[in-house]
């Protein structure tokens, strides 16, 4: 460390001695050059070491939750994943089933992104295509904001401005209006409430807005500006450039973008605990309460014990696996868009 | 002109594109809602009282944040003095020494699932790992979730800084003799510390709103505590815990909390885009 700090006007020292007056002995610039030497890889092993603590990191967080998953994987095994029964207390032993949260968890993420897809999209469209260049970053950073609110805050707005207004007039004028249709009656049945997972999805599709937008924006800016320029050329509309020059050749990206968030959606967890009601029954209707694997932890990990805790854990591993993969689909989608952009 | 396919075909992207601004609209909308809400509940609460005062049991009056803001201010600083080192080490071996190597592009990899994880699971994995070997909740297990955090973050910003960097000026300091750890940090970090600093700061804001993983490793507590081995008062869960509570004082001072974290986040974003936009610019 004393090297490191001594740095400056030892190697200046050291340039100024090569020049004015010359190193007396041979020894002495060997073992000058020796320390260089030993600093030099010093630091080349920190940084790899540094490096790999990243790779460590995701093998520990692995570790940590198989281990503390481990009673709850085997007392309940498969049928954890097929039991909807929450019963904590439950004597002698505690009746667990991931069902529930797991149903919730995608149910609610699946919405979110029905929601947040096109609309984010559509900004997306509007930032590259429409929107005045003065306006452009000013818009672009305001919609990026909306990622920089903290999900809590998020919880609150849910709870306190977005249910009620949800729950006294759009939810029933939902309900009212598909009541006789079949299947969908049944999915937007009512009574609405101030908790559901409708407005937890609704306030998921604003948390990942952001990041669909910011994405799309970015890979629609890829395009070469020749191809769209020939697409006007032939009288093609602005909509026809986007729909078919832009999207297509960006395809991938917005796929991958869209992976991303879904990632994201998936184990948001303060602003979905606020508004989802935490009910582990699984209901038809998106207007009932219901709760996802992260929301389940938030509220009942610090008080939970035993076989309950460990049950949470394991709901956190399949929450991780299932992260893992969607975000491992979305980067591997956007690292073949770059490579496309490459060659 | 008065071809009715042409026509046809106006009209439908006329529709599309009032549809985007439609969208934007709506995406505009609703930071504006928030950003209502928190002010309308928030400006109240308001008061020099907030950052002298502790937080007040349940059912009083008056009281502050002191506590909270101290305890996140102390959590916040030392994941990032965690996480920072760490981060910006290999970061510079990514950009650096292994830049066309198979560990990169591993590392890379696993740093993007780690930067997308979600953060309840950061906190459950504290917990096993801290937490329990431990034997209590502490500030220590919170700043140490709260780097975990911060790591992703500071290796992707610093990587990518550091690529932006022209290769010239590192082939130039080796061509003066220099050894390649100096030329990384006397040529290369100061060539992108303002990028490196924008990393900082992102990582600050994405840090300092964290909730979720603090809910079981910081915990939070009513009193003045800056022992990092007992549970430590902090902003957000203490928001969490009074905004949940009946009482109205609480609830005034969880507003107040909200706007403060709000406005403290929003603007070390804003401060690090245009620090990047500046940098970009030169």
């Amino acid at each position: 460390m004393g090297r490191a700090t001594a740095l400056p006007s030892s190697f200046g020292g050291c340039v100024s001695d090569i020049t004015s007056h010359q190193i007396q002995s041979q020894s002495e610039r060997a073992a000058a050059l020796a320390s260089f030497k030993l600093a030099d890889s010093l630091f080349a092993w920190l940084t790899r070491l540094a490096a790999l603590c990243v790779l460590a990191l995701l093998g520990a967080i692995i570790i940590s939750l198989i281990i503390g998953a481990w009673p709850a994987i085997k007392t309940y095994g498969f049928d954890f994943l097929t039991t909807q029964r929450w019963a904590p207390n439950a004597k002698p032993v505690p009746i667990l089933g991931g069902l529930g949260p797991l149903y919730g968890t995608l149910v609610s993420s699946i919405i979110a992104l029905l929601i947040a897809v096109p609309v984010g999209l559509g900004i997306a469209i509007f930032l590259t295509e429409l929107c005045p260049q003065v306006l452009r970053r000013s818009v672009g950073i305001a919609i990026e904001l909306l990622a920089g609110i903290p999900s809590i805050i998020y919880g609150m707005w849910g709870f306190f401005v977005l249910g009620p207004i949800l729950a006294d007039t759009i939810e029933p004028a939902i309900a009212d209006f598909v009541e006789d249709i079949p299947i969908l009656g049944t999915i937007f049945a009512g009574p609405a409430s101030n908790l559901s997972l409708f407005n937890a999805s609704l306030v998921l599709a604003i948390m990942i807005l952001p990041f669909i937008t910011a994405i799309s924006r970015d890979v629609f800016n890829t395009v070469p500006t020749v191809l769209k320029e020939a697409a006007y050329g032939l009288g093609c509309t602005t909509w026809e450039v986007v729909r078919r020059v832009v999207i297509p050749y960006t395809r991938v990206g917005v796929i991958g973008a869209i992976m991303l968030a879904l990632g994201r959606a998936l184990g948001e967890t303060m602003a979905v605990t606020f508004v989802i009601g935490n009910s582990f029954r699984i209901s038809s209707s998106v207007f009932a309460p219901g709760t996802t694997i992260s929301a389940a932890i938030a509220s009942e990990f610090a008080e939970a014990r035993d076989l309950h805790q460990s049950a949470l854990i394991l709901l956190g591993l399949l929450l991780f696996v299932l992260t893992f993969f969607v975000l491992s689909g979305a980067r591997l989608m956007l690292r073949h868009l770059a490579r496309q952009q490459g060659v | 002109m008065a071809n009715p396919l042409y026509s046809a075909r106006r009209r439908r992207s006329l529709l599309a594109m009032t549809l985007c601004v439609a969208a934007t609209g709506f995406g505009l909308m609703w930071l504006v809602m928030i950003l209502f809400t928190l002010f309308w509940n928030g400006i109240a609460g308001i008061s020099a009282e907030i950052f002298t005062q502790m937080t007040p049991p349940p059912n009083a009056q008056g009281g502050g944040l002191l506590n909270a803001i101290v305890g996140s201010a102390i959590l916040t600083a030392l994941g990032i003095g965690v996480g920072a080192p760490i981060g910006i080490l290999a970061g510079t071996y990514m950009a650096e020494y292994g830049r066309h190597s198979k560990l990169t592009d591993v590392i890379r990899f696993v740093n993007d699932i780690l930067l997308s994880a979600p953060s309840i699971i950061i906190g459950l994995f504290v917990y096993g790992a801290v937490v329990i070997p431990m034997g209590s909740f502490s500030g220590l297990a919170g700043a140490i979730a709260l780097a975990v955090i911060a790591l992703p973050v500071i290796v992707r910003t610093t990587e990518d800084m550091l690529l932006l960097v022209p290769t010239p000026l590192r082939e130039a300091a080796a061509a003066l003799g220099m050894p390649r750890s100096y030329v990384v940090r006397w040529i290369t970090w100061r060539a992108a510390r303002t990028g490196l600093i924008t990393g900082l700061l992102l990582a600050v804001a994405r840090v300092s709103g964290e909730t979720a993983p603090l809910l079981f490793t910081a915990l939070s507590s009513q009193f003045w505590s800056v022992d990092l081995l007992k549970s430590m008062a902090n902003l957000p869960v203490t928001i969490n815990n009074f905004i949940n509570n009946p009482d109205p004082n609480w609830k005034r001072l969880a507003w107040a909390g909200a706007l403060i974290i709000t406005l403290a986040v929003l603007s070390l974003n804003i401060i690090a885009r245009s620090l990047a936009a500046r940098s970009n610019e030169k």
